[in-house]
């Protein structure tokens, strides 16, 4: 699927909880059940400094597609990281690099969550960014 | 001398003073409790804002126009107000600064630069703010002082002999905050000053936390400086104050240069106004002084005894209850405490509780409060923190331990 078919099908599957509590309540679900990173991944050099929570992140190329994992220790965060792995991991670094994230604001959650929460998880889409432009260069 | 506080005190009338309260957020009346950052304002002080700018507002000092003597006036009014508010011996020791943090910086900038030096130590605690830890940081740096840290004990009280033991004729100042806005804690000032001086050292006291909560009388504490928040005491944001003794704001050099610290100015040289002026560089923030004397003035009629033993009734209130949710562990148990409850759960990080909490119109703060070092000594990475203020009740305590509660069950 392509990236912004992800981004369509979430923003659809949002539009099901008419309040946050139910939209957290989800978030939350999805949380728990992303897998937890191995311990030895959760290295200095593979923190995202966000504000409040700690969220760690791996890379890796598999075929063409880059490969990202992340955890965090705040669940709501790991909720969120969740939905931005589905829509950016397992993609080519091309499109990676070229994406516009819009599902975020769409869903309404870049408004709901203030800028200092928001920070960490816009680093790590920063970041993922920045690994999708080192893969291109490595194949280039 | 107001003893009987709940049969004089009606706080739905409080209330109603703060059009703020009457809002909702997220579909849910707003219950705040983040008053340790900073208070909600009460109307008189918004009105005191908006006729300021509507019928005031003029550059002050030298002015000789009709606007510029009225707003010349009521900005010393309001520092006549800070200075019976505190005590202080005269009105030219209450310096206005943009808040605690500018004026625990003009001191580090002028009375340390002056008087701290290679060798030379300067006090905090473990429990200060890190605008109370890192200005002082800095003069050490560059002085090439050594800056020492008072340990505190698991409950979060100083300990007091350890104290005694690191005080020295090298010591020559110590900053401690008289309340501690991660812990609630309130230090015994008093004996701290005592001691300091007993080696000569001089004491600021960060008093952002406790000045709205407290009675402060800064002649019985006998400290050298005390600084203020207007904004946690109900008051705008960007006021502040800097006590001072005359004596040492006069022997101190100024903070920064520019109009009004002046006495004359000439290419060749310049001499300096005097205290308070001399530290207060530039135009301030008139409209903002002007109405904190809105805010001390209300404060003052509900009197601060009555606020106090309100606020510890709610922490009382609160205290047990909070202590009753299951995994949750007190961070901050001294005996003597100003209305901050701040608290962990082991198994629930406390960003997920705030945002839970905000999505039912509640506010708490989340994190390490500016106090980082503090959350290394208790080793914790933050904590959840509600703060009650004058206008709290103990429904709204009620509210937040069910939706913690709702939150812990969605967490587990
Ligand atoms: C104990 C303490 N000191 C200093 C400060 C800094 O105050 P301000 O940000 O108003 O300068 C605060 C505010 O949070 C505080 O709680």
């Amino acid at each position: 699927m392509t990236i912004n078919a992800i981004q369509d099908e979430i923003i659809e599957e949002f539009e099901l909880f008419d309040n946050w509590t139910d939209k957290y309540a989800y978030i939350v679900e999805i949380g728990k059940k992303l897998p937890d990173l191995a311990e030895e991944h959760k290295t200095e050099e593979n923190i995202i400094k966000g504000c409040q929570s700690k969220v760690w992140m791996t890379a890796r190329m598999e075929g063409d597609q880059a490969v990202f994992d992340a955890d965090s220790d705040a669940i709501i965060v790991k909720g969120l990281i969740s939905l931005l792995l589905r829509v950016l991991s397992n993609q080519t670094p091309e499109e990676i690099a070229k994406t516009d994230l819009y599902f975020m604001e769409k869903i309404g959650l870049a408004q709901h969550l203030s800028m200092t929460r928001s920070n960490g998880l816009a680093a790590m889409v920063k970041q993922i960014k920045l690994y999708a432009v080192a893969f291109q260069a490595m194949n280039a | 001398m107001e003893q009987a506080v709940n049969k004089t005190l009606d706080i739905e009338k409080i209330r109603k003073d703060f059009p703020i309260l009457q809002t909702e957020v997220h579909g849910n009346p707003l219950v705040y409790l983040d008053n340790a950052a900073t208070t909600q304002k009460p109307q008189v002080v918004l009105d005191a804002l908006n006729e300021y700018y509507s019928a005031t507002n003029a550059n002050i000092h030298r002015g000789i126009h009709y606007l510029a003597e009225k707003a010349t006036a009521q900005y010393e009014e309001t520092r006549k107000a800070v200075q019976s508010f505190l005590n202080a011996e005269r009105p030219e020791e209450i310096i206005f600064t943009r808040g605690t943090t500018e004026a625990i910086n003009l001191v580090a900038n002028t009375f340390g630069r002056q008087n701290v030096g290679a060798g030379d130590e300067v006090i905090i605690s473990t429990m200060e703010h890190h605008s109370n830890i890192v200005p002082w940081q800095m003069l050490c740096e560059e002085k090439g002082a050594t800056l020492k840290v008072i340990p505190i004990t698991d409950k979060g009280e100083i300990i007091f002999e350890e104290y005694e033991a690191l005080l020295s004729e090298k010591t020559k100042l110590v900053a401690v905050n008289y309340a501690s806005n991660t812990l609630g804690t309130i230090n015994p000032v008093k004996q701290i000053i005592e001691k300091a001086h007993a080696v000569g050292a001089k004491v600021l006291i960060d008093g952002a936390q406790a000045t709205s909560h407290l009675t402060v009388d800064v002649q019985a504490l006998d400290c050298d400086f005390y600084t203020l928040s207007a904004h946690k005491m109900y008051g705008p944001t960007g006021v502040g104050a800097l006590y001072g003794k005359y004596e040492l704001l006069d022997s101190m050099p100024p903070y920064q240069g520019g109009g009004e610290m002046i006495a004359e100015v000439s290419f060749e040289k310049t001499t300096y106004n005097v205290p308070p002026f001399k530290f207060e560089a530039g135009t301030p923030n008139i409209g903002g002084v002007v109405a904190f004397k809105a805010a001390i003035d209300y404060i003052q009629a509900i009197g601060r005894p009555t606020i106090a033993a309100y606020e510890q009734q709610l922490l009382d209130y609160a205290t047990p209850k909070f202590a009753e949710l299951e995994g949750l562990r007190l961070i901050g148990q001294a005996e003597n405490k100003v209305s901050v409850l701040s608290f962990v759960f082991d198994d629930v990080h406390h960003q997920d509780l705030g945002i839970m909490l905000d999505t039912r119109g509640i506010a708490i703060r989340t994190g390490h409060h500016c106090t980082q070092p503090l959350m290394d000594r208790l080793d914790i990475p933050g904590t959840n923190r509600a703060s009650f203020a004058i206008y709290n009740t103990e429904e709204e305590i009620d509210k937040t331990v069910e939706a913690i509660k709702g939150t812990l069950k969605m967490f587990r």
